[in-house]
């Protein structure tokens, strides 16, 4: 243990009483400590245990949870045994926690200036007299703009970016000498995220703090941590620094994870990472991952692995560093996704001025109120989608990427526009009015499946609504056709009998799927199908997704705000802003130059798991409530706003080779 | 839904029997549902194993401290207090045993409707129940029953009615809740029809909702039913009732007041009972009840 | 904010309206009409019977009969009883007062208890306070209002002989007479009301408690009591200001029982014996006040719930 050592998780192993009265180990054992100035990064899957890890280093246990043995120091303290008293004055002031979702972690009764203004009570010897400056100061030095005015806010009225930027604020107020922080961007958009990262590498930099940095995302930390933890079933089953880690992993569950994650540099699918990893209730015999290790051997079952030193320095728990490289790196097992030629199969689905309005007057505001109407959410949309091609919509939150699936599945009727199935005619746009066949070709998949899967049906009651629906089956034929299903989805037919809630993620995912394919559509709509999933989990569906699709030909609508996600698996892509078409084309050359701006923002913000990757930010994260009344949607943000031009008019469609259109005011040549 | 439907299906018919083990296994819901079955078994054999007839009058008993020939003693009329107690559940039941049903079913369905329907007819709708509800439960009983009088062919129909009013509040809340969900836009997506939508998608999700408010009901119904005993507009004497029991011995409490023990305890241990049980389900199936105002 | 406030006032106006018109199409729907209920029907003498219709105007159309009466209502207005001797409004004054003085009482002490033990009991989630006072509270808020009564009856008066057990004060007497005779009704009625609001707030501070705010101000540093106080409380009591309204709604229908149980001079007692005498003039205008009341009381809970709640007031401003 070096002098230097500022936080210093020796052994500990934290856990619960089950209501039968076993011990339940949430955490076996960890070790950890951080130097000063130093920032570590803590990666794992939902479950690994990471954010208990970083509670326990302020002292603090969840509900239920306990720490069963092993010690916590904090510059020397040890918080496991401190009074109330002393805990509190560690806790925010020199120990400071930057939460996940700050929209919920700031009390909504009170206001920023307030709450901010508290942890300076609490944890500084300012006078009250000076805390307003200070706030204000603080306020200003993670960037928030206008920061004055923002003291009689309340939380609400901030945007996610704000309300995150605010809690560290808060956090920076006691003048902490470490941070642990908490899946800080975590739900945040692309850009907001992004400038948020940059802020914290900032902060950490300027004033030497340690920081603890807990996360799913390999990209974040790549970003901000000079060495990365990752933590598997309760276990650190790696450690090393940033660049070891990300770029040669040793354990074979770091390799996975790394793999699965989908690159904007790789064309092809990621590598999924089967299984699911070890619920803390199960008894583990020898290596907690050996079950979906392909290195694993008889030893690995039998004898859990220490942690060990390797020459190179990382630590690893694994008997087989030395053979990662056995490992497949792509992936080789699916076919690649088929370049999709515009005479291969016709059209399967047009978009014709396609204009969604989902503001409708009450009748109180048509009586008493004269307020105008705002713009439609989506406007002016003409995509044609191609038989047995996928194409990608892509933006961040408000850009009206889902309510244009929805209204393709007929639950939202459109102010105006029509759709074109197969080129023949006119879709009906309300789905009560579709005859047989059109329902049964357009299938949606949601992004929850724990919404959108009914919780009180087992799974051969959900897979046989669209059999019995479309295909009229019963008894034995729906039973093998619902088995069928399951297998294609890689389930088995022990599946039928059980619940949604039995289910793990993926799993219900893959239900989700196999109901959608049940009807053997012609087109599939993906709405944000991954976002709730780990990324191992993550890269099986969109490999399960390709697959079928190679299988069956099947036309896929694929919606996502990851843009590396969106390129593994798209042949086209469509860039939305406010519900506003910003670019379309093959996925080739809308990820490279000519680039729409906000394209172009938009993937200078995406954070790739690789330590030599510097993401460019050239916009502000302004969270935009509507669409302008006129001009370019993106006339509000835009680094290269040409002028008066942009306000005013909306901008012309430029094309390029392949059916490439970015629509801008920018001549082609600049763009 | 018939009881036929639900257990049809045994993955249905699993879920109840683990919700019932679960019930079991809390001591409100032990407590709860063998005051419940107690009551229930009480009422259907009392009149075989009662010691005494309800209606036997005997002078010398009057008021008369409880005794080994009589547990209770005897009212002002001479009757066996225990037999009278023994017996004195079984019109209550009844009555809110068929209403409570009732109540559910027709509020549950009114209010699934209007929750399903929205719009201005919703609006309108939910107007007129809060119209009914600022009455008073007593005033609009007693209205009905002074006019009608108090058999079983007014009382059913008219706490079922009353009763049913905050119930379409409840289902239409669950409604919007369920509906707003994913699997309910799956099943839209895919055209299925209106009724097969609210049959497999809606009410097995609501359903839980109302079988807690069903239990809550019925306790509050009781309360309304003994009330109105209490205060002359219910069972008519003789039929042996705890509200009357009750009002009748209050009378001689100053100096026979073990007239009241009987029936208090009856009447109240029903009701304790109905209302753990109603507690337990609610934690069971996962609701939470004690945000529920009264009404 | 105006405008939403205006809003809701209008709804709450349209609400009472419903409600004249249930009551007013509740008794003409009923069979035979005031005169031939409060004449013991059949046996009516012929000319009694159109001289008490004359009287009450009985014999004009049912909108026209309708209009006066809602119209004199909005005045004060209430019309005359039955047997033509007394205006509504002049009988039910006094009684009103006393039902308020009752209701007052109840609520001055239940709400701040229930307040207090609803704290009490959430902080002390699964310890013994929560588990004495909420197993209590069940007791309280199941036994019926009259068996709680009688048993306190029972114990205050009969046995101990602390309290009066009965009110012998007349309605129109001034309120410092009603004292000791109306501690064992506030008791009662704040009793079950207590029970139902502490269950509430018990319920929503264990929400509050388990929030991602409390515990960031936890991590936070902020002192135990502080936290409670500051972060957890005034979001969880927001809430309970709907419950109250609903409960003191539904303590206007408890308060009959209580009333007849203790032979207090209230709104309650009266409306039982209009309902007994068949005076259905009266039982109309008992039914108006009442749910009037009613809808008093929740617009102004909705009404501070919005000025209470900076969620809800942001909202209402930016419409």
């Amino acid at each position: 243990m070096s002098a230097a050592t500022f936080i210093n998780i020796q052994n500990l192993s934290v856990g619960y009483t089950s209501q039968s009265g076993e011990i339940i180990r949430v955490l076996r054992n960890v070790s950890l400590s951080i130097n000063r100035g130093e920032s570590i990064g803590l990666v794992g899957e939902s479950g690994s245990g990471k954010s208990t890890l970083a509670l326990a280093a302020l002292g603090f246990f969840k509900r239920g949870l306990r720490a069963l043995e092993g010690d916590v120091e904090f510059d020397g303290i040890d918080m496991l045994a401190l009074e109330r008293d002393d805990l509190q004055a560690i806790r925010g002031g020199r120990l400071a926690l930057i939460p996940q979702n700050s929209g919920q972690s700031l009390t909504p009764t009170l206001r920023i200036g307030l709450q901010v203004a508290e942890a300076l009570r609490l944890h500084s010897q300012l006078n009250e007299s000076d805390f307003e400056a200070r706030v204000v100061e603080l306020l200003t030095q993670v960037r928030l703009p206008e920061p004055a005015t923002l003291l009689s806010r309340f939380p609400h009225e901030l945007s996610g970016g704000q309300q995150q930027r605010v809690a560290v604020a808060m956090a920076l107020a006691g003048e902490p000498d470490a941070l642990l922080l908490d899946e800080p961007t975590t739900g945040l958009d692309v850009t907001t995220q992004a400038h948020i990262l940059e802020l914290l590498r900032d902060l950490a930099s300027e004033r030497n703090m340690a920081m603890l940095y807990v996360s799913h995302d390999l990209g974040a930390i790549s970003r901000v941590c000079d060495r990365v933890a990752v933590m598997y079933a309760g276990e650190i089953v790696l450690k090393g620094s940033t660049k070891q880690v990300l770029l040669s992993p040793r354990h074979p569950y770091a390799h996975g994870l790394l793999s699965s994650i989908p690159r904007l540099t790789q064309t092809s699918l990621p590598l999924a990472l089967d299984g699911r990893p070890p619920m803390p209730s199960e008894t583990i015999t020898g290596c907690a991952f050996a079950d979906r290790c392909a290195l694993a051997d008889e030893r690995c079952r039998s004898t859990p692995p220490t942690l060990k030193q390797l020459e190179s320095g990382e630590k690893v728990r694994c008997f087989h560093p030395d053979r990662i490289d056995q490992l497949p790196v792509v992936n080789k097992t699916v076919t690649q996704k088929g370049n999709v030629s515009a005479d291969h199969g016709g059209d399967a689905l047009g978009l014709n001025q396609l204009a969604i309005s989902y503001a409708k007057p009450s009748l109180w505001n048509q009586l008493f109120s004269n307020a105008s109407m705002p713009p439609a959410t989506v406007d002016n949309i003409n995509i044609l989608i191609r038989t047995g091609e996928t194409l990608g919509l892509v933006g961040e939150s408000g850009s009206g990427k889902s309510t244009i699936l929805k209204a393709i599945a007929g639950l939202i009727s459109p102010k105006t526009g029509h759709l074109v199935l197969n080129g023949e005619g006119r879709l009906t746009p309300k789905v009560e009015n579709r005859s047989a066949l059109h329902l049964r070709q357009i299938q949606m998949i949601f992004q929850n499946p724990d919404d959108s899967l009914n919780p009180r049906h087992n799974i051969a009651q959900i897979l046989a609504q669209p059999l019995r629906l479309y295909f009229s089956l019963t008894g034995e034929e729906l039973r093998q056709r619902s088995i069928e299903l399951l297998e294609r989805v890689r389930l088995g037919s022990h599946y039928l009998d059980r619940r949604p809630s039995q289910l793990s993620g993926g799993e219900k995912q893959r239900v989700a799927v196999a109901r959608a394919f049940a009807a053997e559509p012609a087109i599939v709509l993906c709405d944000e199908v991954t976002s709730a999933l780990d990324v191992s989990v993550q890269a099986a569906v969109l490999d399960l997704l390709n697959e079928l699709k190679a299988q069956r030909g099947t036309t896929y609508i694929f919606v996502s705000h990851d843009l590396a996600v969106v390129k593994a698996i798209s042949n086209r892509v469509a860039v939305l802003y406010q519900g506003r078409l910003c670019e379309i084309g093959p996925v080739e050359a809308v990820y490279s130059k000519p680039f729409h701006p906000y394209t172009d923002v938009l993937l200078g913000a995406v954070l790739e798991p690789d330590p030599n990757f510097m993401p460019k930010l050239s916009a502000d994260d302004v969270v935009e409530l509507s669409p302008p009344k006129t001009g370019c949607p993106f006339q509000r943000r835009c680094p290269r706003k040409l002028g008066k031009i942009c306000d005013t008019d909306v901008p012309p469609g430029r094309i390029f080779d392949n059916g490439h259109q970015i629509n801008c005011h920018i001549p082609e040549t600049d763009l | 839904m018939s009881t036929a439907a639900l257990t049809k299906n045994p993955a249905k018919r699993q879920r109840y029997v683990a919700v019932l083990l679960d019930m079991m296994n809390r001591p409100s819901g032990a407590i709860g549902l063998s005051l419940v079955l107690f009551h229930l078994c009480l009422a259907i054999i009392s009149p075989v194993i009662v010691p005494y007839d309800f209606k036997l009058q005997d002078a010398s008993l009057m008021l008369s401290q409880p005794s080994n020939a009589h547990w209770l003693g005897a009212d002002h009329l001479g009757r066996d207090i225990f037999s009278r107690t023994m017996l004195g559940g079984r019109e209550a039941l009844l009555v809110t045993g068929i209403a409570t049903p009732l109540a559910v079913l027709w509020g549950g369905f009114v209010g699934i409707l209007f929750g399903l329907t929205g719009g201005r007819l919703d609006e309108i709708l939910m107007r007129i129940v809060d119209a009914f509800l600022s009455l008073p439960w007593i005033l609009k009983m007693l209205v009905l029953i002074v006019t009608f009088g108090t058999g079983l062919e007014v009382l059913i129909p008219t706490l079922a009615f009353f009763y049913g009013i905050p119930v379409i509040r409840i289902a239409r809340a669950a409604t919007h809740d369920v509906i707003a969900r994913d699997f309910v836009w799956a099943a839209k997506a895919r055209g299925h029809s209106r009724i097969s939508i609210i049959w497999r998608e809606l009410l097995p999700n609501v359903l839980d909702t109302l079988m807690v408010e069903g239990a809550m009901r019925w306790s509050w119904m009781l309360l309304a039913f003994s009330s109105l005993s209490f205060l002359g507009f219910g069972v008519s004497p003789p039929t042996p009732d705890w509200g009357l029991m009750i009002s009748d011995a209050r009378g001689y409490m100053s100096f026979a007041p073990w007239g009241v023990i009987g029936p208090v305890v009856a009447l109240s241990s029903l009701i304790i009972g109905i209302n753990l049980t109603a507690d337990a389900l609610a934690k069971a199936l996962g609701i939470d009840r004690a945000q529920k105002a009264p009404m | 904010m105006l405008t939403m406030i205006l809003r809701r006032i209008f709804l709450g106006l349209a609400t009472i309206s419903i409600v004249s018109l249930i009551i007013f199409a509740g008794v003409e729907i009923l069979p035979g009409d005031a005169c031939t209920q409060y004449l013991e029907q059949d046996q009516a003498d012929v000319e009694l019977l159109e001289k008490c219709r004359d009287d009450l105007n009985l014999n004009r159309p049912a909108h026209e009969r309708y209009t006066e009466w809602a119209l004199g209502a909005l005045t004060g207005d209430l019309g005359m009883s039955v047997n033509g001797e007394a205006k509504i409004s002049d009988l039910v004054g006094a009684r009103f007062a006393n039902s308020l003085l009752l209701a007052f009482f109840a609520l001055l002490v239940g709400v701040p208890l229930a307040m207090l033990l609803g704290v009490i009991t959430g902080l002390w989630r699964d310890r013994k306070p929560d588990i004495i006072f909420s197993t209590i509270a069940i007791f309280a808020m199941t036994i019926p209002e009259f068996v709680s009564a009688t048993l306190l009856i029972l114990v205050f008066s009969v046995w101990l002989g602390w309290l009066p057990g009965i009110v012998l004060t007349s309605a129109g007497s001034p309120i410092s007479e009603f004292f000791p005779e109306i501690l064992l009704p506030v008791i009662v009625l704040s009793l079950v009301m207590t029970a139902h609001v502490m269950r509430m707030v018990r319920s929503s501070v264990i929400e509050v408690m388990a929030s991602d705010y409390v515990q960031m101000a936890t991590l936070k540093g902020v002192p135990y009591w502080q936290m409670v106080f500051r972060h957890a409380l005034p979001n969880a009591l927001l809430p309970a200001i709907n419950v109250v309204a609903l409960t003191i709604a539904w303590l206007l229908g408890g308060v009959v029982v209580i009333e007849v149980v203790f032979n207090y001079p209230g709104l309650g007692r009266m409306m039982i014996d209009a309902i007994s005498d068949r005076d259905l003039p009266v039982v109309q205008a008992i039914a108006l006040i009442v749910a009037s009341i009613y809808v008093c009381i929740n617009l102004t809970a909705d009404l501070m719930t919005m000025i209470a709640n900076p969620k809800l007031r942001t909202m209402y401003l930016r419409k």
